[in-house]
């Protein structure tokens, strides 16, 4: 490998060259349906094929770390729930981790089961809107995003009943979780667990062998693994380019390591791979699920020395990742001892996956970078924070 | 994994010039960083990236952070009473500019499964000397994360390929997340015709004191 990568070509003033003229320059969004979000990118074309294209960012942008600096701890947990609006809990989970891992907190097991339950649950409804975002995007109108909506309704059902909320959750706290599970819930979850099994099956057999949907993302928009490691891709993104590496399984963090789960690997690292990774995740993530509903452990769902008021941790700081189901999810915690953090950072994991979007793109039909940027699974909250 | 000590020792072996030293961290987490210089920062992340035995191929957040107070103790670490009198009094913010500005990479391999090592840049001061070499050529993922702290904190890469805002808009002023910035009341504020409205309201509706004010301001009225 040479010492130092070629940076990316950027410059974007000059198309040169036979045809300069005939370029065109694009602005697709900031309000377009198929930019999930405030999101734009400016393309120039070449006929329909893509020549250059630049992401602009900051339509959404709140600086959400700001914000945190300027209040407790505690405080900032509902300001997670709004970063990536389809996984709250997820994001709860990365922020209390760190913290825990700043104040040197113990999280009970029965807490632990409870987060390992709800990030599962988590991962299988984003992956399942991600696929019908999708084929939305392909012109699959309707069919199978409904579909998806509707066992995505039975799991936010059960985050409603749990936490009071359906998207922004709020539930965890430093060193456990807010309540416990309420009556009757875990024979619920173990039903959607079930239905969802079955659903899948037949979710595939309507999507996975499709003539469309094959001739719209096979070989399009390919990644290699190098690639992929350099510019910090993470999540199903990193695994469809055959990158084998969960944080679940390196890290081990929460109760992960008493779960025997797989992680699909992609061979191509195109548009396909990237949507078949998120389908068999979700089937591991059932996996995961049966196990752990099945060996919830009774006991508190909060640790008693915990002090939610007050809370000070000591100087110093913690950086604390979990695999959220888009990517890596961090928070990056400085102390100086006071009731606020000092520094309060979000390593934002649809940021970083934009990152080789244009690599992705470059050559490609126009019709391709909606399909592209669809596989991505980028949420604009997280984004521009 | 090796400690940091041994890192530490590896990479003034192999680079004699660059200056390496390790900063503690009091948190019950214990992970403890790696302060480069400035000029051999870029020399030192490709040794961590290529090393066999290190292979740093992941370089998974960068964060930017700014030191407000003149002297830095030992470790990263501010004294809380100190830091917490000096943000009640607001005295003093941003006129020494002795403090600094840091940039903190948090690095793994992914060919190891392992890490985290933290890389800890800092700048001469706050005002003028806020250069640093940029790792994006080394690690593509700090592209968009450096370019967010050069749009927040205002600390220049050298060598960063394409150093523009992020998320704030062109031709905005100031840098948001230093720690001695002013929001401003509105940043949308532009001339509208409803702004004259309470200029040319009478005093009996009650804004004598509005006229008064605008009117030693704006000659038109």
């Amino acid at each position: 490998m040479s010492a130092i990568l070629e940076t990316p070509v950027r410059a974007f003033e000059s198309v040169s060259g036979a045809g300069a003229g005939e370029m065109l320059e694009l602005a697709i969004g900031p309000h377009h349906p198929s930019t999930h979000g405030v999101f734009r990118m400016d393309v120039v074309l070449d006929g329909e094929r893509v020549r250059r294209l630049k992401p602009v960012f900051g339509y959404l942008h709140r600086n959400h770390e700001k914000i945190a600096e300027g209040q407790s701890y505690l405080s900032s947990m509902p300001y997670t729930d709004r970063l990536d609006y389809f996984c709250s809990l997820t994001n709860n989970w990365a922020y209390a981790l760190t913290v825990e891992k700043l104040a040197g907190l113990q999280v009970p097991e029965r807490a632990e089961y409870i987060r390992v339950i709800t990030a599962e649950l988590t991962r299988v409804q984003n992956h399942l809107c991600l696929i019908g975002f999708l084929l939305q995007d392909m012109g699959a109108s309707g069919t199978p995003l409904m579909y998806a909506f509707r066992e995505r309704e039975k799991i936010l059902d059960l985050f409603e009943s749990l936490t009071g909320a359906r998207m922004m959750c709020n539930y965890m706290r430093f060193g456990g979780c807010r309540v416990d599970l309420p009556t009757g819930w875990m024979e619920e979850a173990q039903q959607v667990v079930q239905g969802l099994a079955r659903f899948l099956d037949e979710f595939e057999a309507l999507l996975t062998g499709n003539e469309i949907l094959m001739a719209r993302t096979q070989h399009i928009g390919v990644l290699s693994s190098a690639a992929a490691v350099n510019a910090g891709v993470t999540g199903p993104m990193l695994r469809a380019s055959g990158v084998n590496y969960d944080v679940r399984k390196v890290d081990r963090y929460g109760v992960y390591d008493r779960f025997d789960f797989r992680i699909p690997l992609g061979d191509h690292g195109d548009t396909y791979d990237r949507y078949l990774i998120r389908v068999l995740e979700m089937r591991e993530s059932l996996k995961i699920l049966r196990v752990a509903l099945r060996d919830l452990p009774e006991g508190p769902v909060m640790d008693p020395k915990a002090r939610l008021r007050g809370f000070r941790p000591k100087a110093g700081e913690a950086y604390g990742r979990i695999e959220a189901p888009k990517g890596e999810l961090g928070f990056h915690l400085i102390s100086d001892g006071s009731p606020n953090p000092f520094r309060y950072r979000v390593r934002p994991p649809s940021l970083m996956n934009l990152t080789v979007l244009e690599e992705m793109c470059m050559g490609r039909m126009l019709a391709d970078v909606v399909v592209i940027l669809g596989s991505v699974d980028i949420v604009l909250g997280e984004v521009d924070r | 994994m090796e400690t940091l000590e041994e890192i530490c020792f590896r990479i003034k072996t192999a680079l004699p010039a660059a200056r390496v030293e390790i900063i503690p961290n009091a948190s019950p987490c214990g992970q403890r960083s790696l302060l480069l210089g400035r000029e051999q920062g870029l020399a030192v992340a490709t040794f961590l990236r290529d090393d066999p035995q290190l292979r740093l191929d992941y370089c998974s957040n960068v964060t930017g952070v700014d030191w407000l107070e003149p002297s830095l103790p030992q470790g990263f670490v501010q004294s809380p009473s100190s830091a917490g009198l000096k943000k009640e009094a607001g005295e003093g913010l941003g006129e020494s500019g002795t403090g600094c500005l840091e940039a903190v990479y948090h690095l793994f391999s992914m060919a190891h499964k392992n890490g985290p090592v933290v890389l800890r840049l800092r700048t001469e001061n706050r005002l003028a000397a806020v250069r640093l070499p940029s790792l994006t050529p080394v690690w593509r993922s700090c592209e968009f994360q450096e370019r967010e702290i050069f749009d927040l904190f205002g600390i220049v890469f050298d060598g960063h390929p394409d150093l523009r805002r992020l998320l704030m808009w062109e031709g905005f002023q100031g840098f948001p997340m230093r720690r001695d910035y002013l929001v401003a009341d509105d940043f949308e504020c532009e001339p509208t015709p409803h702004g004259d409205v309470p200029k040319r309201m009478s005093p009996r509706q009650g804004c004598a004191e509005v006229i008064q004010k605008t009117a030693t301001a704006d000659p038109r009225v």
